[in-house]
């Protein structure tokens, strides 16, 4: 089967070729461009990065596998990434994270990445985000919140709800 | 009361002031580096010629700055370590991979006032001979990608950036480079392996000296956000100026993050050493929570070793005549400086002042920093990965009701077994260093917890003992 990427990836990834002087160092910043067009990298990705960089395809897996933000699976159309680290525990993280998981019908007790059954949902926890002053703070999607709290979260959950009736 | 001294956050607050290159060189941005591209080589007294790079490699020594990452390595001197005689061009990566639990200030920074981290890092590159410069961001800063993107963009179009920029022949590129969620990448040699599409797995030094063998095998620089943005400072003012704020050894101002159980967490720029514990916690962030009681202060971001509210530290001065003296002070009037807080047994770190009160266990902390070094850790060096997770399980087993008494003890023993350079890099000791400060500084708290879930073992199982852990 031919795996086609889009020329904007393409020559996203030909740019970044002439901010390195070695092929090899585009990696990670072509995993990113990957991970945000397709929301994950799937093992045709790795192949098609592996062969444009000349490298061999374990070359691009052991990052995709060492780096928690990239994923080999679809992710939910909602990614919610919570912090989990200190600053934000002690304001009280671990409430936002059972909270959300409850309202989601996932289970907070398992550890790692969950998905709704339905594949609209998508909850982690993460490590420090370098917000702590306005602890607890979450992501999602690309956009950031911070000073959450249930009720801010349960107005987001609604926020998605509106999105995607919007786009149907 | 203790005030602030803003010279990096100088404007990035103000009303109206935005991250665009325009609004930056309406507050005098990137005169500096005009100043620095006019520099003429200088005659010294010795007959000797320096070059305007020489002079300002040698201001920034005389500057007596240290790095601003974690290590508070001196910046001049990690700058002099740059063989400039051969042929193999010099790097510089700039460390914007802000990860350290407890630090937010480089955010500040790159999100409000990108093209003061650009200037300095252009002087900083134009004073090492670098062609060709990397910001190592964190993956989750996309926010902070997106503008300094747009920045770097805006200096290229206004000539800060390309070839012969301003006419001084000087040419530079800096490019932006992401991590994607991974702690280690913060470990200077971690970010070099990353910044080559390796796993980024920290290289043993020696060899691997960034200065001598760091990215491609180049001699490489790597310097902090903040760093490079005191830089431009020191080149602003001049060193003798610079030298004068702060104290002797650690000079300069520095941004602290406080955060935590604390009425006004925030980020505050000081001058080192002149602003105590005590004057940081109660008048820039409120002090406690109403009716709570500050119990535990980490002071340089999660790594450091904690300080007990309570804790009386005796130092020793030196004084005028060359004599000793030593005196006993309060934990709260420990000046915040990296010699005073490492006399005093931690370290300033990055920074990041995380306060902790009453209302929260010591155990319930541990285990949430060590979750965070298990996961963080590399898992190049046996130690390190094993040692971490090991730890980890113990303490959550003590947080589920199943801990024993030994265990406080046995998780020194594990962590001593990880500590004093058995790993690669730095984070063995660092992931170790707080939890093994937790258990001896509030023993007592283990001992509790682990203690009623022994008694409570012995009830249901009665004296037999076949059933029990120990």
């Amino acid at each position: 089967m031919e795996f086609s990427v889009p020329n904007i990836l393409k020559n996203k990834i030909d740019e970044l070729i002439l901010h390195y002087p070695e092929k090899r160092s585009v990696t990670l910043m072509a995993l990113h461009a990957f991970q945000e067009y397709y929301g994950y990298i799937s093992n045709e990705a790795i192949e098609w990065i592996a062969q444009k960089l000349s490298l061999m395809p374990i070359t691009v897996l052991e990052l995709v596998t060492f780096y928690p933000m990239f994923s080999q699976e679809p992710l939910g159309k909602f990614h919610f990434k919570i912090c989990r680290t200190l600053s934000c525990a002690l304001k009280g993280s671990k409430n936002i994270y059972t909270f959300l998981c409850n309202k989601l019908g996932l289970d907070p007790h398992l550890h790692g990445r969950q998905t709704t059954a339905d594949g609209r949902f998508t909850v982690e926890y993460v490590e420090c985000l370098a917000s702590c002053n306005t602890a607890p703070v979450l992501f999602l999607n690309e956009d950031f919140y911070e000073n959450v709290t249930e009720e801010s979260v349960a107005e987001l959950l609604s926020l998605c709800e509106q999105k995607e009736g919007e786009n149907e | 009361m203790a005030k602030e001294k803003r010279l990096i956050l100088k404007h990035l607050d103000s009303k109206g002031y935005n991250p665009s290159i325009t609004c930056y060189l309406k507050h005098n941005g990137y005169k500096t580096l005009k100043k620095a591209f006019s520099l003429l080589p200088l005659k010294t007294e010795d007959g000797k010629t320096l070059s305007a790079q020489e002079q300002l490699r040698e201001e920034v020594k005389l500057s007596g700055i240290r790095g601003r990452g974690g290590a508070g390595f001196p910046t001049g001197v990690k700058w002099s370590f740059i063989n400039h005689n051969t042929d193999k061009p010099v790097y510089l990566v700039c460390n914007c991979d802000e990860s350290e639990p407890g630090t937010f200030k480089d955010r500040q920074i790159v999100h409000k006032d990108p093209h003061q981290l650009i200037e300095g890092m252009i002087i900083a590159c134009y004073a090492n001979d670098v062609h060709l410069a990397y910001i190592y961001m964190r993956g989750e800063f996309n926010l902070g990608a997106k503008i300094i993107e747009k920045a770097l963009q805006e200096a290229r179009e206004a000539g800060f950036l390309g070839k012969n920029i301003l006419g001084s022949n000087f040419d530079l590129e800096i490019y932006l480079h992401r991590g994607a969620g991974a702690y280690i990448c913060g470990e200077e040699t971690g970010a070099i392996c990353s910044l080559e599409g390796r796993r980024p797995y920290p290289r043993i030094k020696p060899p691997y000296f960034p200065a001598a063998l760091g990215l491609y095998m180049c001699p490489t620089i790597v310097n902090n956000v903040e760093t490079l943005c005191a830089v431009k400072h020191i080149i602003e003012i001049g060193a003798t100026k610079y030298a004068k704020l702060g104290i002797p050894g650690d000079t300069g101002t520095r941004i602290v993050g406080i955060s935590g159980l604390i009425q006004k967490p925030g980020y505050f720029e000081i001058e080192n050493g002149k602003v105590t514990i005590g004057e940081l916690i109660h008048d820039f962030a409120g002090g406690p929570l109403p009716g709570r009681k500050i119990k535990a202060i980490i002071p340089g971001g999660s790594s450091s070793k904690v300080f007990r509210a309570d804790e009386k530290i005796t130092l020793k001065t030196k004084n005028s005549d060359g004599t000793e003296s030593i005196k006993t002070i309060d934990i709260m009037e420990l000046p915040y400086d990296s010699n005073s807080i490492m006399a005093a047994g931690s370290m300033t770190g990055s920074g990041g002042l995380i306060i902790i009160d009453d209302s929260v266990s010591m155990v319930d902390v541990a285990a949430n920093i060590s979750e965070f070094y298990t996961h963080e850790s590399c898992g190049q060096c046996t130690p390190c990965r094993e040692g971490n997770l090991w730890m980890c399980k113990i303490l959550r087993r003590i947080l589920s009701g199943q801990g024993r008494r030994i265990d406080a003890d046995e998780l020194l023993r594990i962590s001593h077994n990880i500590m004093g350079g058995k790993t690669v890099c730095a984070f063995g000791e660092g992931s170790t260093w707080p939890i093994e400060s937790y258990i001896i500084k509030f023993r007592d708290e283990f001992l509790a917890m682990t203690g009623i879930a022994e008694d409570n073992r012995k009830e249901v199982w009665g004296e037999s003992g076949i059933n029990r852990f120990e």
